[in-house]
């Protein structure tokens, strides 16, 4: 078998995977759910506030975003993409140099490109959740987001938890070369040995979601779901019952995600969802650390 | 004298807070060193501020706080034994005999002083540091990792050194602490190893030699200097942004500006699209051909020194400005696709405001008073401004503007002349936000004028129905901005309107408004932009008590062209010696009144009776009063203020005249009560052109 190249999409994760483990974290999976980000994973949200005094994780999560779903025709943004994600708490004093140590052992030789961080602060209105920190540079490309968490479901954390995401295809197509997220080269195998790229794996899926996303999903039936949901969700919190509650959340969050890409919530119902989802999300995480 | 250095290392600060934060330093540190009984000199602290550390450098300490003397008050001398025994312990005294016994104007009081001599500084700045850190305020801080202490970014160290010497001391993390220490580290890839410094001038060529430029200033201008350099290598120049150089300056420790070159597929677009997609993400300066064209290049302001020369990053962000452009690309050939004016209907469900309906309706209101300002405004095309003002928000719903909502306005010119909507439309479109402010440009095309100013009536309108007016330093909507455009606009155009019925207008547009509160929310409106108009025109040389002059004649005043021309008389006519005279002589008037008047408790606002006259001096006053209104009021009605003045300089000799030899409290009541009511006439008289009362000085 031919060894995959060290700059495939794949070797990206299986490297930075590697890397985080020497670090101390414990490596997982991706959540078996639909979700925005890998920060709803509760790897993050609900191990940000406790028990663990220490807590130090990383993993790939796939992140489905239907209103950025261009029916695979556009060389830079999808609905179904890669985030991996790193959560270290306490924050190590030198976690700045373990991620750029992250970057060195993918291949980026800071001494040979210009790395920034530039502030972004962030926030996730639907999880009750803000952190200060920055957007990671590597020669004016967005790779890395990085967050001080301050608060998750409205509690404050404390000790702070560093939370890092690296924006896989984007990395992927830096280190790379190629100027489309579908030419990127997926397992490193050479195409006529059957090699894959991007584009073989998931070019059909960009383009039956981004329909699905936009066209077909049924706008009754996901408000029903919504709302059963949410009211799952509180039944599951009366029960103290903190996980499975917090995957009602997930669903609850993806189904607003999947109307809002229908066009069928406007500005003003909107903020009402979000915060619908947020005093699910709040109440998660409150019966969590009780 | 010893020197005084500080740095405190973090993580990055965002740019845009390092100015403030080295002024902040400035501040608190000369504040406390003062209280510490240390008199610095005002040039004797500097402060620096970059990325990853705030540094601070104080000439001319002394090695020991001065001796202070502290004087601490005591009971009255003859108080019970229980006080005068808390004072002296309280003071640490032993006896009375240590205090002393001083009359403090409001009896004799016991005060113990004593001498405090001073410590040595070193242990003085051990306390100053920390306090200073604790005390210091970020627009937005945090913790880390276990610590209850904030700051911008997690805190890494803290150098301290003083003649030369680190300085024993450390700050509580609250859960850790941080000692001080006398070194620091260089640019973050190009010189990391930590090395130990002795003075700020050490510390600077140090830092030098490690790639840091600690002076914003310096790094600012060598950024100026240097990409102004690149660009001209290319024939080109750079594009002046001030901003952005403020904040590029605030992104690196060592400035590397770098030419890149846009692909030329994109150059078809915008010029606006290329120049905000650079900046707004990216922080990139444009560069001009000398025609004053956008150039294919760009300059990227490294904090970086490459072994390549910068070939890798420029390449780097050239692929990241490609896909960035592809993306703006996308959208500006998807939102052609659709006619502006038939994305008006999507602007219902965009909310201009919770109780103020969507931006569709708000559209369709603007496109009204457009129309109605149309007939108003010199060659104005009614229904050109109507069209402008339905298709000014249109821009709102398209791909371009939802990405970089900075460009709106412009991309509806855009999208407009592509429609084939006139010129005068799609400009219309693009300039009705403006004015912006005192210093942006003022629309003056008819067309343009008419939405600019509908749009701001409506608003201004809107928000003060439903009573959510601007409160202190509270503007949620930038109403105090809306007003200020509106009378930019009307000014600077030379509109005669009446601002009631304009305001009236607008209130009967909003299809849910109580139309019996019109005329209040018209009136209240009126009063606010009185007080804008005030400020405005005092930055233009027009006193605010003038204005109030104008606003308060009979009647009223809401044509703000017919206030300036009457303000800009009056002002004249005080500065005249007529004036001036006439002035005191109203005055004198209107004291004399007020007096007599709450004297007598009651008013003297009759006519005065000739046949009263005893005197040459009051006829010929009462001549001269109503002269002034037979010959003041066609000049009036003409806004002929400067001639209406010159007929109040009239006045002059008569009331001079009557003062100088006619005792107006006269032995008989009914002179008396006649000459009071002549008195009332001059004022009458001159209120007509301008409320002299409200002039002060």
């Amino acid at each position: 078998m031919a060894i995959s190249r060290p700059t495939s999409f794949q070797s990206l994760i299986l490297t930075l995977q590697a890397y985080w483990a020497e670090q101390g974290c414990v490596i997982l999976q991706p959540y078996d759910m639909e979700m925005g980000a890998g920060t709803f994973h509760p790897a993050t949200t609900l191990r940000a506030l406790g028990p663990d005094h220490t807590w130090n994780c990383a993993y790939v999560q796939p992140s489905r975003r239907p209103t950025d779903g261009r029916y695979g025709e556009n060389p830079n943004r999808l609905q179904h993409y890669y985030q991996f994600q790193v959560m270290m708490k306490p924050s190590p004093a030198d976690i700045q140099e373990r991620y750029l140590g992250s970057l060195r052992r993918l291949g980026v030789d800071p001494l040979a490109h210009d790395i920034r961080f530039v502030e972004d602060d962030w926030e996730s209105p639907t999880l009750g959740a803000w952190g200060l920190g920055w957007e990671v540079w590597l020669d004016g490309m967005e790779v890395s987001q990085f967050t001080y968490f301050q608060q998750v479901g409205g509690i404050e954390c404390n000790p702070v938890p560093a939370e890092l995401t690296y924006g896989l295809e984007r990395l992927a197509m830096y280190i790379q070369g190629v100027d489309s997220i579908f030419d990127l080269d997926f397992d490193g195998v050479p195409k006529n040995r059957g090699g894959k790229t991007y584009r073989d794996i998931y070019h059909r899926a960009e383009r039956e979601f981004s329909a699905y996303n936009f066209e077909h999903a049924d706008v009754d039936r996901l408000f029903v779901h919504f709302e059963d949901a949410e009211r799952e969700c509180a039944r599951l919190i009366e029960a103290r019952l903190a996980l499975p509650a917090y995957d009602q959340v997930l669903k609850a969050s993806h189904l607003f995600n999947l109307l809002d890409a229908r066009g069928v919530i406007s500005v003003t119902e909107r903020q009402a969802y979000i915060g619908r989802v947020r005093t699910l999300a709040k109440s998660c995480c409150e019966t969590w650390v009780g | 004298m010893p020197e005084l250095l500080l740095e405190i290392r973090s993580e990055e600060i965002p740019a845009r807070m390092q100015r403030r934060a080295a002024e902040q330093l400035k501040e608190r540190l000369t504040a406390m060193l003062s209280e510490a009984g240390f008199t610095p000199a005002k040039d004797a602290v500097a402060t620096y501020a970059g990325p990853r550390r705030l540094t601070a450098v104080v000439t001319d300490l002394p090695v020991a706080q001065p001796d202070r003397t502290v004087e601490r008050k005591g009971p009255k001398v003859g108080s019970p034994q229980g006080a005068i025994d808390g004072f002296l312990k309280a003071a640490g005294l032993s006896s009375l005999d240590q205090a002393e016994q001083r009359d403090s104007g409001k009896g004799v009081f016991y005060f113990a002083v004593q001498r405090q001599p001073g410590r040595a500084t070193t242990e003085v700045i051990a306390e100053i540091v920390p306090a200073l850190i604790k005390a210091f305020e970020w627009p937005k801080s945090m913790h880390w990792a276990t610590y209850s202490q904030r700051w911008v970014r997690p805190l890494h160290a803290i150098l301290c050194i003083f003649d030369g010497k680190k300085v024993e001391g450390r700050i509580d993390l609250g859960g850790g602490e941080l000692a001080f220490t006398d070194e620091t580290v260089g640019h973050r890839f190009l010189a990391p190893a930590p090395f130990a410094v002795t003075s700020f001038s050490d510390y600077a060529d140090k830092l030098d030699a490690a790639c840091v430029m600690v002076d914003a200033a310096e790094r600012r201008a060598y950024i100026a200097r240097i990409a102004g350099q690149r660009a001209g290598e290319g024939g080109m120049q750079l594009r002046v942004d001030e901003g952005l150089l403020d904040e590029v300056t605030g992104l690196v420790e060592w400035p590397v500006p770098l030419l890149g070159k846009i692909d030329d597929a994109f150059m078809d677009l915008p010029a606006e699209v290329l120049t905000t997609s650079m900046r707004a993400h990216l922080k990139y300066f444009a560069c001009l051909r000398l025609d004053d064209s956008l150039a294919p290049r760009f300059v990227v302001v490294a904090n970086m020194e490459n072994a390549d020369g910068g070939a890798q990053v420029v390449a780097g962000n050239e692929r990241v400005l490609r896909a960035r452009l592809s993306d703006a690309r996308f959208f500006w050939d998807q939102d052609r696709k659709k006619r502006l004016a038939d994305r008006v209907a999507d602007l219902k469900s965009v909310l201009f405001y919770q109780r103020l309906g969507s931006v569709a309706e708000k559209a369709e209101r603007v496109a009204a008073l457009a129309r109605w300002l149309a007939a108003r405004i010199p060659a104005c095309d009614a229904a050109l401004a109507e069209r402008a003002g339905r298709l000014a928000k249109a821009d709102l719903t398209t791909g371009m503007v939802g990405e970089f909502p900075e460009l709106q306005g412009v991309m509806g010119r855009y999208y407009a002349s592509h429609d084939g909507e006139p010129d005068m439309v799609a400009d219309a479109v693009a300039e009705h936000y403006a004015p912006k402010g005192p210093d942006d440009r003022c629309p003056t095309a008819p067309v343009s004028v008419a939405v600019a100013l509908a749009e701001k009536v409506d608003t201004l309108v809107g928000f003060f129905a439903i009573d959510e007016k601007p409160t202190g330093s509270k503007d949620p909507f930038a109403l105090r901005r809306a007003a200020l455009g509106a009378i930019r606009l009307i000014i600077e155009n030379k509109l005669g309107l009446g601002l009631i019925e304009l305001f009236e207008r607008a209130h009967t547009l909003y299809a849910g408004f109580d139309r019996a509160k019109a005329d209040g929310v018209a009136r209240a409106l009126l009063d606010f932009l009185a007080d804008r108009l005030k400020v405005h025109l005092r930055d233009q040389g027009l006193k605010h008590d003038i204005v109030s002059a104008v606003f308060a004649v009979p009647g009223g005043e809401d044509d703000l062209v017919r206030l300036i021309a009457r303000g800009e008389a009056l002002k004249s006519f005080l500065a005249s010696d007529d004036g001036a005279n006439l002035l005191v002589a109203y005055r004198r008037a209107a004291n004399i009144l007020r007096i007599e008047e709450k004297k007598d408790g009651k008013r003297y606002d009759r006519l005065a009776d000739p046949k009263l006259f005893v005197t040459p001096e009051e006829a010929k006053l009462h001549q001269a009063i109503m002269d002034i209104a037979t010959k003041a009021d066609p000049r009036l009605a003409d806004e002929d203020f400067g001639g209406a003045m010159a007929v109040l300089a009239g006045l002059r000799q008569p009331v001079d005249d009557f003062f100088d030899r006619v005792t107006v409290n006269a032995e008989a009541a009914d002179l008396r009560a006649n000459r009071l009511c002549l008195l009332s006439q001059i004022r009458v008289a001159m209120d007509a052109v301008a409320d002299f009362s409200k002039i002060e000085g």
